[in-house]
């Protein structure tokens, strides 16, 4: 990739830095900024004592004189919010799995044992990814409800699968359709049955593809809301982003301290799982759109 | 000892079955995709249909309810709630696709130079696509507080205006108001995908260009966007699906408020079924979206059938 950058700006280096600085750092630093700025309003709110946070006389809002943990401290003391974050973990990581694995078996059927009607199933599969969760929602709640789910993560958890099994699929085929063919011949004639050619052969090969997918389903269902919003009603089995905007607003109080402090502490973990996994996470969001 | 030696018999002979069965590709096949098709059959297919029933029943929350035909409809044709959220939605998504769409491309290009820690800048960019759209739609919230907003903090300081702005409280203020967090949200996302179709652009063809004297302006209007035409399509058909479909934005920071100015088909969908106990009315309005849905996915699919085919690819 970096040496296709390379080529492609080729004669870049007669360009001046001054010209260079308004045609691109300039813009570029300006649309960072904005992309930036409530990340640092979040951090800022979040550990701004109450006396400077609604007094914007006598304290500059940009910056915290006496920073505080209290807001954090209310929040994990005061609150179900561990209990919240506990469910978003087990609802992320389940529904993760269930989902990987279902698409695993489901893209090596259609991609290499090409079943009779697998191009169909295919692109089921992937008009399935086009139907937005908020058009099934309603209906849903009927079914969760009628199948004895209702306020638990379990509801969450076989929910979810919707919208990450045809998006991991239709990532995984791609990657499948990559691995060549000779490899999965050869292991045949070997004696390799199809179970161990995908465990032995194929999954090794699409690793990558793998882990793109899986990462990106976590993310999904960690951010997941509408689903959570409309299946969960008791305080302890909330998500974070449900719990958040559900529980910390106590009429017309809000406790803007604590809910920055919940957006803040909810959003580290899916920033630091990215920021391990940027590659594979921009290869799942791009790849998806490629196909 | 007959018995036992039948009984062997019969487990060779369905072995054999089993290991043929194994070796059919249809079966196995089958085998394969029986855990992804359960579970969508069961929680994607089943509500899709069941959403149509829904729709044409009177169902409220903890009550069967009974068949009433397009009533729902016929009620909702009449209803100034409903259509002011049809219009909000199109405002909504019309308005930000298009800023998306500009600053993601405009956004793709710069990202595209040589720059200086390039994949980290990649990697901030698409930070507000990471974060929770919930938790980050907090911090818009309290951005446009009415009385602690840093926005018109920073303007009455500047001299620009002399009252704090009213973000949330007047309708067309709320309405720029989400538009400009969805903004925020979508344009990482745009950029990204795009910038990934702009680096698969041969490097040859802008050489080629350069030698026969392009100006920047030729060299965009003739090979940037002609080779980017089939990735903008379907990048910005998730753009609009997922900006017409948008739920979370919306409730978190305004509830579809003032006076309904900012309700979309879906929250006014959540309001009526689940907050309200209308079940058939809520799914009534969502179907409702679904031929604007439909619509969205036909025209990028016909639009990228023709750019395929004009890359002389096959149709």
């Amino acid at each position: 990739m970096t040496t296709a950058d390379d080529q492609s700006v080729g004669m870049d280096y007669l360009e001046s830095f001054p010209r260079k600085f308004f045609r691109v750092y300039l813009p570029l630093g300006l649309i960072i900024f904005f992309l930036l700025f409530p990340f640092y309003w979040m951090a800022v709110a979040t550990f701004k004592p109450d006396a400077e946070m609604y007094d914007y006389e006598k304290y500059n809002p940009f910056w915290i004189v006496h920073p505080t943990l209290e807001h954090i401290k209310k929040l994990f003391f005061d609150t179900d919010y561990p209990l919240w974050m506990w469910n978003t973990v087990i609802v992320s990581v389940s529904s993760t799995f269930i989902s990987l694995f279902a698409s695993v078996c489901a893209a090596y059927a259609i991609e290499r044992l090409r079943y009779k009607g697998s191009r169909y199933v295919g692109l089921a599969i992937f008009l399935g990814y086009l139907v937005p969760p908020s058009i099934l929602f309603i209906p849903l709640a009927a079914i969760v409800f009628q199948l004895g789910l209702f306020d638990g993560n379990l509801a969450l958890i076989l929910t979810y699968p919707t919208f990450l099994i045809p998006f991991c699929t239709w990532l995984l085929m791609g990657y499948f359709r990559t691995i060549p063919y000779e490899l999965e011949e050869c292991a045949l004639i070997d004696g390799a049955t199809r179970l161990q050619i995908l465990m032995k052969i194929t999954l090794p090969l699409s690793l990558p593809g793998v882990i793109s997918a899986g990462i990106f389903a976590f993310t999904l269902s960690w951010n997941e809301f509408i689903y959570a919003l409309t299946f969960i009603s008791s305080s302890e089995n909330k998500t974070i982003p449900v719990g958040a905007i559900t529980e910390l607003v106590n009429g017309d109080v809000y406790h803007w301290g604590a809910l920055m402090a919940a957006a803040l502490t909810g959003s580290v973990p899916v920033v630091i799982l990215y920021s391990f996994f940027v590659e594979y996470y921009v290869s799942a969001m791009t790849g998806a759109v490629k196909e | 000892m007959a018995v036992m030696a039948e009984s062997a018999v019969a487990q060779v002979k369905r072995s054999s079955l089993w290991t043929r069965a194994f070796e059919s590709r249809n079966f196995l096949g089958a085998m394969f995709m029986v855990p992804a098709i359960a579970i969508l059959i069961l929680f994607l297919a089943y509500p899709l249909a069941l959403g149509f029933w829904l729709g044409m029943t009177d169902t409220k929350i903890g009550g069967a309810g009974r068949y009433i035909g397009f009533q729902n409809f016929v009620s909702l044709s009449k209803d100034s709630v409903f259509w002011l959220s049809v219009f909000n939605t199109i405002f909504y998504t019309v308005a930000a696709s298009a800023v998306k769409f500009a600053i993601g491309l405009y956004l793709a290009l710069l990202l595209n130079e040589r720059l200086p820690f390039k994949s980290m800048v990649r990697a901030i960019v698409l930070l507000p696509f990471v974060v929770p759209t919930v938790l980050s739609a907090i911090a818009f919230w309290w951005i446009y507080d009415s009385q602690f907003s840093i926005i018109s903090w920073v303007l009455i300081k500047a001299g620009l205006i002399t009252r704090y702005i009213d973000f949330l409280g007047d309708p067309w203020n709320a309405r720029w108001s989400v538009v400009a967090a969805n903004i925020w949200r979508g344009v990482p996302f745009v950029a990204i995908t795009l910038l990934a179709g702009l680096q698969t652009i041969s490097p040859s063809l802008y050489e080629a260009a350069n030698l026969d004297g392009a100006t920047n302006l030729q060299r965009f209007r003739h090979i940037t966007l002609p080779m980017l035409s089939p990735i903008i399509a379907v990048v910005m058909t998730f753009s609009v699906l997922m900006t017409f479909t948008d739920f979370q934005l919306i409730y978190t920071i305004t509830r579809g408020g003032p006076i309904n100015s900012t309700h979309l088909m879906a929250t006014l969908s959540f309001q009526r079924a689940i907050t309200g106990g209308n079940l058939g009315e809520g799914a009534a309005i969502s179907n409702a979206m679904i031929p604007f849905l439909v619509a969205a996915i036909l025209l990028s699919f016909f639009g990228l059938q023709r750019s395929r085919w004009q890359q002389g690819g096959r149709d």
